[in-house]
């Protein structure tokens, strides 16, 4: 379960003075659910799943994620999540195996635990080809794979996605569409963030359109379709931000 | 507090710095090589003095042919060789084809025998080795010839030699050998740990922060659950291994390279080049020395480190590290600077000090006191740094810089 409850992040600029980079968006997304935050670039959608992951501290609001404040304990947060951006690289020097472990013991797994983990993400990903590979000697696809172990090991409840399949080709990007749909299918609470209309359509259960730091519009397809008088999800988004 | 966590982070990153080729010729081929090196550039300077020593310098004479007893004595000596006289000495001995020259005044022998005054010249390359030698051996020969004609004339009157020589001086030295050759080349050897003890702490803590931020791995281990305090202690110990490993590489390559040296040296040079070969580094030193640089080795480790978390790039890193080289190394230099000595008010100043105590201890010299006051000072500095590098780790503006 994620709920944000006000969320507002501030940045000092020195020419600006204080910047709004998320000011005031709350939303709330079930178990078994994917909500999708639909934005521009620098619509604030990366802040704001920074914050549900307290990468970031929120200046003002708070979430709950997996029953855990983010501004009061962020630690357990970070157990409960799985986040994966194109910005979360991997340890080049690091086998796919090694990267993994690193991140297990992290999460404060035992070595047995941790051991079968591994397994069976390894078995169901089929990774085990390139277990002790560098992950610098790796294909993009190899890569992603390796990613998706490293948010997977701790068996999180709560998945946070920042733009997954940015700048990947389709069938990695595929790879990553199959992977969300499973966790929703297992029954993990799913947020991601995307300027792709037509991953928003084929994913997302509920979908927030996000823009200049405010969530503008919210609801699943049918609802927002409804509620703007448009057929097509571009055209939607178009009249939702240019309103 | 996690002893665990710090030590999952410690671990991995020794794993990921140890395949990195450049954090290990950073830590390792520098000091391996260059104490030899030094070692090597030193004892072919000595032989070069050692062969300059044994050398027979050509002299030439000029004038004196009224002085024929003067100029067959110094035809004899064996230890100089005398070549015809021409015009263009002085060309000469600048062009280092001759040492020296001598100028033997018109009607000497007829002067001293008469008991009148003259001068004699000798013709020189000043700051030059060889051509010193030459004209050292030419004074040696007019000083003795002088000193004869004294003690001649004073025979004549049958007075005794007292009168000229009211008394004797004689100097002589007191320190222990290792102490007159740890003065010359003391002030070197901490200069280079600490140099040393820099530069390999210097890659891995840019490697560590900029390089992480800007492989994009920072923000995949910052939504890790391990906490930014265990985080940056666990990078610290990572950068303090390498510093650490680095000096002790650097002291027990110099005591080794020192040590075969000497021998070799002296098997060369016969012991012509003693004096100055009298280094010893003793283990007790060795130690002593790893003890002092030690909380210094902790300071740059978190200094480094805090300085580089601030680029955004490897680069960046670079260009707010490189002039950092220039403040470290100005200090330590003091340690090779001639009267430089350590007391109370130094004894508090970073760098400074240890390099000073530094020297103080190869000589085998150990003030207790001051090492305390060093190791103290040196270990509140540490701190310091390395309370401001968990405090930066803290703050989005660092670690998330645009």
């Amino acid at each position: 379960m994620i709920e944000a409850r006000h969320l507002v992040k501030r940045f000092q600029d020195r020419k600006r003075g204080a910047v709004y980079a998320v000011n005031d968006i709350s939303f709330s997304c079930r178990p078994g659910e994917i909500y999708g935050l639909l934005g521009a670039n620098g619509a604030g959608k990366t802040t704001t799943l920074r914050m549900l992951a307290t990468i970031l501290a929120p200046s003002e609001g708070t979430a709950i994620v997996a029953g855990y404040d983010v501004t009061k304990d962020p630690q357990f947060v970070r157990s409960s999540v799985g986040f994966l951006s194109t910005a979360t690289a991997l340890y080049g020097r690091l086998s796919a195996q090694e990267m993994v472990e690193y991140f297990g013991r992290l999460h404060g797994l035992d070595e047995p635990t941790l051991r079968r983990r591994i397994d069976e993400i390894f078995t169901r990903l089929e990774m085990n080809d390139f277990r002790d590979r560098r992950c610098d000697k790796l294909s993009t696809g190899m890569k992603q794979k390796v990613s998706i172990a490293r948010t997977l090991v701790h068996d999180p409840s709560v998945m946070i996605f920042d733009e997954p399949t940015l700048g990947l080709d389709v069938m990695a990007a595929r790879t990553i569409s199959g992977f969300i749909r499973e966790c929703r299918d297992r029954g993990k609470t799913v947020v991601f963030s995307t300027h792709v209309m037509s991953e928003v359509e084929k994913l997302c259960d509920h979908i927030g359109i996000i823009h200049d730091g405010k969530l503008l519009a919210e609801g699943t397809s049918p609802e927002l379709r409804a509620q703007f008088g448009v057929q097509d999800l571009e055209d939607l988004f178009v009249k939702v931000v240019g309103a | 507090m996690s002893v665990r966590n710090i030590g999952i982070v410690y671990r991995k990153e020794l794993i990921d710095s140890l395949r990195d080729r450049r954090t290990v010729i950073s830590m390792t081929v520098v000091p391996l090589l260059l104490m030899p090196l030094l070692a090597i550039g030193l004892g072919l300077f000595l032989l070069q003095v050692g062969h300059a020593m044994n050398e027979i310098p050509q002299i030439m004479i000029l004038g004196g042919e009224d002085s024929p007893h003067v100029r067959e004595e110094l035809q004899k000596l064996k230890d100089v060789r005398v070549i015809p006289a021409k015009p263009d000495y002085a060309e000469e001995i600048s062009n280092k084809e001759i040492r020296a020259a001598v100028e033997i005044p018109e009607g000497f022998e007829a002067k001293l025998a008469s008991g009148e005054s003259s001068t004699v010249k000798i013709y020189m390359y000043e700051g030059e080795l060889k051509s010193s030698f030459g004209a050292d051996r030419l004074q040696r020969f007019f000083r003795e010839l002088r000193d004869r004609a004294v003690r001649e004339r004073l025979e004549a009157r049958q007075l005794p030699d007292s009168l000229v020589r009211p008394f004797d001086i004689v100097q002589k030295n007191v320190a222990p050998p290792e102490k007159v050759g740890g003065a010359i080349l003391g002030g070197m050897v901490p200069y280079l740990v600490i140099l040393l003890c820099l530069t390999g702490a210097m890659y891995p803590a840019m490697d560590l922060t900029a390089g992480e931020k800007e492989r994009g791995t920072m923000e995949t281990i910052l939504c890790s659950p391990v906490s930014r305090t265990h985080l940056v202690l666990g990078k610290f110990l990572m950068v303090l291994t390498a510093a650490v490993a680095t000096a002790i590489l650097a002291i027990v390559s110099m005591a080794v390279s020192f040590g075969l040296g000497k021998k070799l040296l002296l098997g060369i040079t016969h012991g012509a080049a003693d004096a100055a070969l009298q280094i010893t580094i003793t283990g007790k030193a060795m130690v002593s020395i790893f003890l002092v640089v030690l909380p210094l080795a902790v300071f740059f480790s978190a200094a480094l480190l805090a300085l580089a978390l601030f680029a955004k790039s490897f680069k960046e890193a670079q260009s707010y590290i490189s002039p950092l080289m220039i403040v470290v190394v100005l200090p330590a230099v003091a340690s090779l600077l001639p009267g430089m000595e350590l007391n109370f008010a130094l004894a508090l100043v970073p760098v400074v000090n240890t390099s000073l105590v530094s020297k103080e201890i190869i000589t085998g010299t150990y003030h207790w006191n001051l090492i305390a006051v060093i190791f103290l000072s040196s270990s509140a500095y540490a701190a310091a740094a390395l309370a401001i590098a968990v405090k930066l780790f803290q703050r989005e503006d660092v670690l998330f810089r645009t």
